[in-house]
């Protein structure tokens, strides 16, 4: 259990909750005009073929100048209803920022994730205040889909399929809808709840219920179901997290990374997070960075991100890097952990030096010791294959065709639980609204047979 | 340096800008604190007879581009509203305080001999260089028979110049209204009634926008609004072809033009100067951006006199007239083709919408082995109509390359294809 406790190096509460406050400030109305003014309204424009979701940019973005924010919000809504958390995750330097044309001349790309944040974040708030969900629903297809998890990809299948006319039901293994959205993604990305308030926008289509408590292969089966909807999508992401499988591992103050952001993600007050004096993060992706940025950020007195490989092959983009060295988090690359010790509490950690031999990352014999409390292990997230039964899974992903159907016929995925493309956020929306358009054309086909679940009562589980 | 001095109407001016009759001239204190800054001379706010108009709130609209720049502003304020006795004395005080500075003296009146007679003459005696007769005013001014109300009648504009040249030894400016169809009537009218010189533009009959709210067009006066007198950058294309016109017209040729319109910086006022004119006069840039500008105009037009070898404005006045011709004059043979520098292109395709969309379908969009897109002129295809290089964003990125056809000066008149010359070649 975690204890209240002040943070280690007695910073004020009221200092690390300044801390956590947004990264990225929103655009007021003159900012955004004159960051949209700057934009060339491409043709057939380069960034919408670098956003997973294909975000008809220039179009959004000329509709900010033109002062139609609630169409500029529908534009991108249309394409990616996480549009206001994508906003605010995005790595959009190596996506539609990075690909803006005006990277190749000698200007500042458009701040596209910004100006996305400003329309959306419109249209959100005036939703909240009118009630009034921007698109609208089909007439009713008589069907009913079953989701298992309430992540973007659950969320974005269950938003497009129930604009299609189908009723959807989610079944959510935790007490809260959002998957990584609320339970991941860095605090400072996602201030005043945003997730949920997002969510909320998204349900307001109508036509989705969420199950929440309901976990797949211990709460019901992929077959209960199938028996049950017309179709299924799978949305699990990746729940497990990489163990290191050295000594000393199972001492108190070594635990998953993301385990360690979770609480912060939940903690009514930041400042009660428990956290180290001398912290150790293990890895080089994303998890990585947002574990240390924050550990800092909650009063740690060193941070230090340890990599096996050299800082070009991390997965965190430079951008990242960039803030976390920006957030005084030491990187050091080219070491990978060997032993944990201390006496049942973590008091140091042994790294061996890796050089590539051979074509082959290897440890060279060579040591050294990091004095930790904390060590938070960000070392890739695996599926965990429950409930998936004969479902064909190849590299620990769950296997689709080319319309995210999975080996068993009416059973789609999506998400990080599929190899799509990156393991973003954007990538598991895309997933999740190309699956529902491919379950629709799919049942269209098949609209000479009646739908299995049309009138079986309550869905299971 | 270049010599900046010019001379107009017989009025020595230190340089050519002044400002034009409007609320930047309408007292002593923005007068003096011009002249501070380097202005030339100033065209007094419009002065009418006694008592003074009463104006509206509010005045002004605004006219902005796409990128939010204002291109123009619309007015709906009337003549001076101060007393002419309290105008009359500021006159005088700045002119014994600002000796080499110029200060016209502006006047509009109903259709009246004595009117105009007797207010031309007060004006006179104040001191002033000389007297502008404002028959432009397209708003307010006009609903009471005056400002464009005259200045759109031929036979009006020539008979008010002439009751101010009878009554007054000064050098007479007519201020024409650009809201006619062919400038030349009203400016040779002018020219009959006597006029030393013509001032144009005034502003341009104008509604800047409508207030969707409100339903009522901008600027908005208790929920209603009226037309008023547009000006700014918007109008300079307007006020250049007028001038140009005057110019090149044999019976107004000689005519002096203080060109206004329009002008923001030393090159808009070299334009106007290269079409004829002898001076140039200047409203909504001071009135958006304060007196200093006139600082960059003296010396950016120096400078490019400097650069260009011109020790005089008169070394380049006018010089653009001759190649200001009628259609029919051009050269039917010339040929451009688009010209796009791979190196410098940042692949936008906005060259290639605008051709595929509205011109002529030339620029094709090909892969390149980068992913990249490379943008290629179908040389048959391209008119060489010019609107992709203009809607490129890069500088230099596309360039118009003359073709060597060693085809010969070929005009429309001349041309096999024109059916009158046809049926001319023909009836021979
Ligand atoms: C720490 C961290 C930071 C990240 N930061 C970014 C970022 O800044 N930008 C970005 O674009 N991406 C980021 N990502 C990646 C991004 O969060 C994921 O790609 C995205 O959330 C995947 O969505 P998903 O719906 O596939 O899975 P998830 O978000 O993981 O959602 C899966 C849902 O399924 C539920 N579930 C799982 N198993 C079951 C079961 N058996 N039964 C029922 N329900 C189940 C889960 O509870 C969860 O709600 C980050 C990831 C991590 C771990
Ligand atoms: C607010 C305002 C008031 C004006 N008042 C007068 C006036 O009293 N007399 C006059 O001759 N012209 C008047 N004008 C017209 C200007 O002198 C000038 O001809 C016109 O604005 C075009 O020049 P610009 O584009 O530099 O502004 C006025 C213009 C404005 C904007
Ligand atoms: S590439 Fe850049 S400039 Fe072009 S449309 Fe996209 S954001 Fe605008
Ligand atoms: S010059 Fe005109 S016709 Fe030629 S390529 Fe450009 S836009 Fe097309
Ligand atoms: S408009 Fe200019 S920069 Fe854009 S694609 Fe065409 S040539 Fe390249």
């Amino acid at each position: 259990m975690r204890k209240k406790q002040l943070s280690p190096t007695h910073k004020r509460d009221m200092d690390i909750e300044r801390a956590f406050s947004d990264l990225h400030p929103p655009l007021d109305a003159g900012a955004a005009f004159i960051e949209a003014s700057r934009c060339l309204y491409c043709y057939d424009a380069p960034c919408i073929n670098a956003c997973p979701t294909a975000i008809d940019i220039p179009t959004f973005i000329h509709q900010i100048r033109t002062d139609n924010l609630d169409g500029s919000a529908r534009t991108i809504l249309d394409a990616n209803i996480m549009g206001g958390t994508c906003a605010r995750a995005c790595p959009t330097e190596i996506l539609c920022e990075g690909a803006c044309v005006l990277n190749k001349g000698d200007e500042k790309p458009i701040r596209i994730g910004a100006l996305q944040r400003r329309s959306v974040d419109h249209l959100m708030d005036k939703v909240a205040k009118n009630g009034t969900h921007p698109f609208q629903r089909a007439p009713q297809s008589g069907r009913r889909l079953a989701v298992i998890g309430a992540g973007p990809a659950g969320l974005s299948f269950a938003h497009r399929a129930a604009m299609l006319g189908h009723d959807v039901t989610v079944y959510e293994a935790r007490p809260k809808p959002g998957g990584l959205n609320e339970y991941g993604l860095a605090a400072y990305k996602m201030v005043d709840d945003f997730a949920q308030k997002e969510i909320d926008f998204l349900l307001g289509i109508g036509g989705i219920s969420i199950k929440y408590g309901k976990k797949l292969g211990e709460d019901f089966s992929l077959s209960d179901l199938k028996k049950q909807y017309d179709g299924v999508f799978i949305g699990i992401g990746l729940g497990g997290s990489g163990t290191l499988g050295i000594p000393g591992e199972d001492l108190d103050g070594v635990e998953p990374a993301l385990s360690f952001i979770e609480h912060l993600r939940q903690a009514k007050q930041k400042s009660h997070v428990k956290c180290g004096r001398h912290v150790v993060v293990i890895g080089g992706g994303n998890t990585a960075i947002d574990a240390a940025i924050q550990s800092k950020k909650l009063g740690a007195e060193t941070v230090t991100l340890v990599y096996r490989r050299g800082d070009d092959s991390m997965s965190a983009t430079a951008w990242e890097r960039d803030l976390a060295r920006l957030n005084d988090v030491q990187i050091r690359t080219w070491a990978r952990p060997s032993s944990i010790g201390g006496d049942q509490k973590a008091d140091h950690i042994m790294f061996e030096r890796t050089k590539i031999i051979d074509g082959r990352l290897q440890g060279t014999g060579e040591t050294y010791r990091l004095t930790a409390d904390l060590i938070l292990k960000a070392i890739g997230q695996k599926m965990l294959p429950l409930g998936l039964g004969d479902l064909q899974i190849k590299n620990g992903r769950i296997v689709v065709d080319d319309q995210y159907q999975t080996s068993m016929p009416g059973i789609y995925a999506g998400g990080d639980c599929i190899q799509s493309g990156d393991d973003l956020t954007v990538q598991a929306v895309q997933d999740g609204k190309l699956a529902a358009l491919a379950i629709d054309q799919a049942l269209t086909r098949n609209d000479a047979q009646p739908p299995v679940a049309a009138h079986s009562g309550k869905g299971g589980a | 340096m270049a010599d900046l001095s010019c001379r107009i109407a017989g009025i020595d001016s230190i340089n050519p800008f002044w400002l034009a009759s409007a609320p930047p001239t309408d007292k002593k204190y923005n007068v003096v604190r011009a002249f501070q800054k380097g202005w030339g001379g100033v065209v007094w706010k419009t002065l009418g007879v006694d008592p003074p108009v009463v104006n509206v709130t509010s005045r002004y609209g605004l006219h902005k581009d796409f990128k939010g720049a204002t291109i123009g502003i619309n007015n709906i304020e009337l003549i001076s509203d101060r007393p002419l006795d309290v105008n009359l004395r500021e006159i005088e005080e700045c002119r014994r305080e600002w000796p080499d500075r110029v200060i016209i003296g502006s006047m509009m009146a109903e259709m009246d001999e004595q009117a105009w007679k007797e207010l031309a003459i007060r004006i006179a005696n104040s001191g002033v260089h000389g007297i502008e007769l404002n028959l432009g005013c397209p708003h307010g001014m006009c609903e009471r028979g005056m400002g464009s109300a005259i200045g759109q009648v031929p036979e009006m504009v020539e008979k008010t110049t002439r009751w101010v040249r009878e009554v007054v030894d000064l050098p007479v400016f007519t201020k024409l209204t650009p809201n006619i169809t062919d400038i030349l009537v009203p400016a040779e009218a002018a020219l009959a009634g006597g006029a030393h010189a013509v001032s144009l533009i005034n502003t341009v009959n104008s509604i800047v926008s409508v207030d969707l709210d409100a339903m009522a067009p901008d600027p908005m006066i208790d929920g209603k609004g009226t037309h008023g007198g547009y000006c700014g950058s918007a109008v300079k294309p307007i006020a250049l072809n007028m001038v140009a016109e005057i110019a090149r017209n044999a019976a107004t040729r000689d005519l002096e033009i203080s060109a206004i319109g329009g002008i923001n910086t030393w090159r808009d006022a070299a334009e106007f100067i290269a079409l004829g004119a002898s001076g140039v006069q200047v409203c909504t840039a001071a009135m958006l951006y304060g007196f200093r500008i006139v600082e960059d105009m003296i010396a950016g037009l120096s400078a490019f006199m400097d650069e260009k070898g011109y020790k005089t404005l008169d070394d380049f006045r006018g010089r653009a007239v001759a190649n200001t011709v009628d259609w029919n004059e051009l050269n039917m043979n010339f040929d451009l083709k688009a010209r796009i520098d791979e190196e410098s292109c940042i692949e936008c395709g906005r060259c290639h919408i605008a051709c595929e969309d509205t011109s002529h379908q030339a620029i094709r969009i090909e892969a390149k082995d980068d992913g990249g897109r490379r943008f290629v002129v179908i040389d048959d295809d391209c008119v060489g109509c010019n609107l992709c290089m203009h809607v490129c964003p890069v500088d230099q990125c596309i360039e118009m390359e003359p073709v060597a056809n060693g085809l010969p000066h070929l005009t429309w008149p001349d041309h096999p294809k024109n059916p009158a010359h046809k049926a001319v070649a023909e009836s021979v």
